[in-house]
C-alpha cells in the first residue's frame, strides 16, 4: 500500500469512483475517513473496493453466519463476504457488538482503549453507535474475534446481546444532564443489564426483547417504538409549576403565544389561564411534558417520581406494527425494593411468553394473540383501566363467572395456562 | 483458541460513573434548567448555579480510530476528558468554561470536519442501518444515503427552522431497523423471493416456512431434494423469509424501489406516539447519492415548514390539515396504493362525513 496520499486518495489498492462522490459536500465523509485509515489497515481497502461494487451493481455482498465466542451465544455478527477470491481479508469480516456505558458517556481514557483493541486484532472501525445500542466494532476474522473479545472483557467490555436474547439496553442521558429526567436512567439501565445479563449473553428467548429507557415522556431514548419494553419516567400528584416564571414567560411572550402554544396544545385540555396565572386540572394531566418543554423554566415534572412501564412495541414484521401499551401505569423506582418489584414483573412476563409464545414471536406479537388480558391473568397482573384506550366493542365474550354449571352439577374448574400461579424463575428450572 | 486463561465473563455494562464529566457526577439529579444558546448550543444549570455547557456536533457514525483519537484530543483539551453520544449518532462535547466554547467549536470544525448543530427544532443525524458495508440483508446502502442527504441537509442540522424537531430514519431493507420517524426511506421489493433450490440445505425449512407472514411458503420437492415454494398471488415481498434463509432471494437490483413514510414519533408529547404512513414510492435506487430521495424529502419538509404550527411535528401537521392538503402542498400523488389493505385497514378510512370540500 502507498503512503502517499492526497485529498481523493492515491492508495492504488483503491478503485472507488463512485465512493469518492461520497467524498464531496459538507457532512463528515465515512468514505475520506476510511480511505485514509487504508493506508493503516489494508484490508479496509478491500472493503471499500467491495461496497464500491455494491454501488456500482446495487448488489450485496455479504453472507450472514454464526460464530460464538466461548461462554457466550450472541454478540458476534458474523459476516463472510461473498467475494473472498477478490477481497481476501474479507473473507471472514466480523461485527462485534459491545455494550457500551449507559448513556452513551464515555471518558477519553475508556474511548481510547476501545479504540486501541479494536485496531489490535481488526480493521478498527468502530461505529458509535447501532440502533441495537451497542457499539460497534468491525472487521475481525474468526481468530481476531477471539482474540479481540478476550482483550475487550480483560479491559473491563462485555460483548452486547443479537439473536433471541436481551439485547443490549438503551437509556438517554436522564440525570446525569437532564432537568426532567423522573428518575435515575442511567442507574437503571446499568442494574437490568447486570442483572439479567445471563439472558443478554445467552438466547433462550422466543425472540428479542429490548429494553429501552427514557427519563421522561420526551423518550429521547426512543423507547416507545423502538424496544419492546419502554421504561418511561413519569410522576403521580402535582407538577410544578412557578407561577413568577409564568408570569415571566406571559410577559416576555405574550399572552396569545401561551394560548396557541400551551394552553390549547395539552391534549387533555386540563390547563387554563387566570390573568398570568396557571391553572392546572391535574387529576387530567397524562405527564405528555408539552407544557413543561415550552415552558421549561416555570414547569417541571412533579416531586413523587417514577416510572410508567409500557410493552410490545416493534417494526412491521410480520403481524404489522405494533406499538408499546401500558403495562403498570406507576411504580416507583429509587429503593432496592422498588428494583425486585421491577425484576419480578418482568421475570413473570418473561415467563408466561416463553412458556406459551411461538418460535420468532416477540411479547407484542404474543400478547395481540392472546389478548391483553389473557397475557395480564397470565403474568399476575391486576387490569388497570389505564392500560386501555377504551373498553371493549364486541360483545362475545366467555364471562367465567356467568357460565352455567355442566349437565352433572357445578361447573369444573378447568386449570388453564393462565390461571395457574405464576411459578418463580428458579422453582420452574 | 488456545488454553490460555479466559478473561472474566458476564461483566455487563461498564460503569457509568467512571464516564460522566465532573459536573454531571457532581449535580447528578440536581439539574434545575437548560438554556439553548444558539443552535448545538446548550447551558445546563444545576441547583448550586453550577454551569454546563454543551456542544453537540454531528458525526459520521462510522469512524476509524484516527478519528476517534481526534474526538478524545478535543475532549481532552477542552471537556476533562469526557464526552458523549447522543442516540442520533452526534457527538456531545460538555464543557464549564463559557469562554473555551468557541475554541472548541473551532476544533471541531477544523480537527474534525464535524458540523456543530442537530439541537431543537432542527434536522438531527439520521438514524443509520448498516446496509452495504456490513449487513447481510440490504438492497440499499446507509451510511452513503445519509452522508448524501445530510449534505443537502446541513443547513438544517446547523439551524432551528423548523416548526418543531425532525427525525429522519433510512432502512435497507423492509426489516426496517431505521423504524418510525417524522421522515423514513425504505426499500420495496416487487416480486416474490427467487428460490435457491440448490442452496436450501443450509436453512431449516419449517422455520423458512413458519415465518411467512401471510402463509406462502409450503414445502415441496425439486430435483429429488426437499426445498419450499412460494405461491406467488400471496407474497406480498416483506422479506421475512430473506431474512431467515438467504437462499429466498428477495432483492433485485433492476426493480427494488424506495419509498418515503411520514408522520412517525415516540415522544409521548401532546397526541403521543404515532405510526409513519406511506407518502411517496417508487423512487429510484440511486447511489452513490440518491438524488430522487433528497428532493422528495426536501418537498415534503419545505411543506411542513410553511405550513406546520410551531411544536406541531410532522405527522400532527397532517393530521390537522388532513391527507388531501398533504398532497396538495407537496404535489405528491395519492394512489390506491396509498390506501392501506392489512388486518386493520378499515380503521384508517375516513369514517364519518368529515371532508374538506
Amino acid at each position: 500500500m502507498a503512503k502517499k496520499k492526497d485529498d481523493k486518495g492515491t492508495n492504488p489498492g483503491l478503485n472507488t469512483p463512485l465512493l469518492d462522490e461520497l467524498e464531496d459536500g459538507p457532512w463528515p465523509s465515512f468514505v475520506s475517513d476510511l480511505k485514509q485509515w487504508s493506508e493503516t489497515k489494508p484490508q479496509v481497502a478491500q472493503l471499500l473496493n467491495q461496497l464500491e461494487e455494491s454501488y456500482e451493481n446495487r448488489w450485496n455482498y455479504w453472507t450472514g453466519t454464526v460464530l460464538n465466542v466461548s461462554g457466550y451465544g450472541g454478540g458476534v455478527i458474523a459476516r463472510l463476504s461473498e467475494k473472498a477470491d477478490k477481497y481476501p481479508d474479507l473473507a471472514e469480516f466480523h461485527t462485534i457488538r459491545i455494550i457500551p456505558p449507559p448513556g452513551f458517556v464515555y471518558s477519553t481514557e475508556r474511548l481510547r482503549n476501545l479504540a486501541d483493541i479494536c485496531e489490535r486484532h481488526g480493521a478498527g472501525i468502530l461505529q458509535l453507535h447501532g440502533l441495537t445500542g451497542d457499539a460497534l466494532a468491525l472487521g475481525f476474522d474468526n481468530e481476531s474475534t477471539f482474540a479481540a473479545a478476550e482483550d475487550l472483557m480483560a479491559n473491563g467490555w462485555d460483548l452486547g446481546g443479537s439473536g433471541a436474547a436481551l439485547r443490549s439496553l438503551q437509556c438517554c442521558v436522564g440525570q446525569a444532564r437532564c432537568e426532567m429526567a423522573c428518575f435515575d436512567t442511567m442507574k437503571t439501565s446499568r442494574f437490568l443489564t447486570n442483572h439479567y445479563i445471563d439472558f443478554l449473553h445467552r438466547p433462550e428467548f422466543m425472540y428479542k426483547f429490548k429494553i429501552k429507557i427514557s427519563g421522561c415522556a420526551n423518550d429521547c431514548a426512543n423507547a416507545m417504538i423502538g424496544s419492546d419494553m419502554p421504561i418511561i419516567g413519569t410522576w403521580r400528584g402535582p407538577m410544578q409549576v412557578d407561577q413568577e416564571k409564568v408570569a415571566e414567560y406571559i410577559d416576555e411572550k405574550g399572552v396569545e403565544h401561551v394560548i396557541d402554544n400551551v394552553i390549547t396544545r395539552c391534549p387533555t385540555r386540563c390547563l387554563s389561564l387566570k390573568g398570568k396565572e396557571l391553572v392546572v386540572d391535574d387529576e387530567n394531566c397524562v405527564r405528555c411534558m408539552h407544557c413543561i418543554n415550552v415552558m421549561h423554566k416555570a414547569l417541571k415534572p412533579g416531586k413523587d417520581q417514577g416510572v410508567t412501564i409500557c410493552l410490545g412495541a416493534k417494526r412491521t414484521l410480520k403481524i404489522g406494527d405494533t406499538m408499546s401499551s401500558v403495562i403498570v401505569p406507576f411504580l416507583k423506582l429509587e429503593t432496592d425494593e422498588d428494583f425486585e418489584n421491577l425484576t419480578d414483573l418482568i421475570d413473570r412476563m418473561w415467563e408466561f411468553w416463553n412458556d406459551n409464545g411461538m418460535d420468532h414471536e416477540r411479547i407484542g406479537e404474543f400478547i395481540a394473540r392472546v389478548g391483553l388480558g389473557t397475557f395480564l391473568e397470565g403474568c399476575g397482573i391486576e387490569p388497570d383501566p389505564r392500560m386501555v384506550q377504551s373498553t371493549r366493542t364486541s360483545p362475545y365474550i366467555n364471562f367465567e363467572e356467568l357460565a352455567p354449571g355442566d349437565f352433572e352439577g357445578e361447573r369444573e374448574q378447568q386449570p388453564t395456562v393462565w390461571n395457574r400461579e405464576p411459578e418463580s424463575r428458579e422453582s420452574s428450572s | 483458541m488456545s488454553a490460555t486463561k479466559l478473561a472474566p465473563r458476564d461483566q455487563g455494562a461498564p460503569d457509568y460513573t467512571q464516564c460522566l464529566h465532573p459536573a454531571m457526577a457532581k449535580n447528578y439529579g440536581k439539574w434545575v434548567e437548560h438554556e439553548r444558546i444558539r443552535p448545538g448550543v446548550l447551558v445546563y444549570t444545576a441547583e448550586n448555579g453550577d454551569k454546563l455547557y454543551t456542544v453537540r456536533a454531528g458525526s459520521p457514525r462510522t469512524m476509524s480510530p484516527t478519528t476517534i483519537r481526534k474526538i478524545c484530543d478535543i475532549a481532552d483539551r477542552y471537556c476533562d476528558g469526557f464526552l458523549r453520544f447522543s442516540m442520533r449518532t452526534n457527538v456531545e462535547f460538555s464543557l464549564t468554561k463559557e469562554q473555551d466554547i468557541e475554541p472548541l467549536i473551532e476544533a471541531i470544525k477544523t480537527e474534525l470536519g464535524f458540523p456543530i448543530g442537530g439541537t431543537g427544532a432542527s434536522i438531527s443525524n439520521i438514524a443509520h442501518t448498516q446496509g452495504w458495508l456490513h449487513c447481510n440483508l440490504p438492497a440499499t446502502d446507509a451510511a452513503g444515503a445519509v452522508k448524501a442527504m445530510m449534505d443537502d441537509l446541513i443547513d438544517e442540522f446547523e439551524n432551528e427552522n423548523f416548526p418543531n424537531r425532525v427525525k429522519i430514519s433510512t432502512s435497507c431493507c423492509q426489516i426496517n431497523c431505521g423504524r418510525h420517524s417524522d421522515i423514513a426511506i425504505i426499500v420495496q421489493h416487487h416480486h416474490a423471493p427467487r428460490i435457491n433450490h440448490n442452496n436450501m440445505q443450509i436453512c431449516e425449512l419449517p422455520k423458512v416456512v413458519a415465518i411467512c407472514p401471510v402463509a406462502a411458503i409450503r414445502p415441496t420437492v425439486v430435483n429429488g431434494n426437499p426445498t419450499v415454494e412460494v405461491v406467488d398471488e400471496k407474497c406480498m415481498y416483506c422479506g421475512a423469509c430473506h431474512g431467515q434463509c438467504p437462499s429466498m432471494e428477495i432483492r433485485d437490483a433492476d426493480t427494488d424501489t424506495l419509498s418515503i413514510w411520514v408522520g412517525g414519533k415516540g415522544a409521548n408529547t401532546r397526541g403521543g406516539p404515532s405510526l409513519m404512513k406511506l407518502a411517496v414510492w417508487g423512487l429510484p435506487n440511486n447511489p452513490p447519492r440518491w438524488p430522487e430521495v433528497s428532493d422528495a424529502v426536501r418537498t415534503i419538509l419545505d411543506a411542513y415548514r410553511e405550513g406546520a404550527k410551531d411544536w406541531e411535528r410532522v405527522g400532527e401537521w397532517i393530521e390537522r390539515i388532513g391527507w388531501q392538503r398533504f398532497f396538495e402542498k407537496t404535489g405528491f400523488p395519492f394512489t390506491k396504493y396509498h390506501i392501506e389493505d392489512g388486518p386493520n385497514a378499515m380503521w384508517t378510512y375516513n369514517r364519518s362525513t368529515h371532508v374538506r370540500i
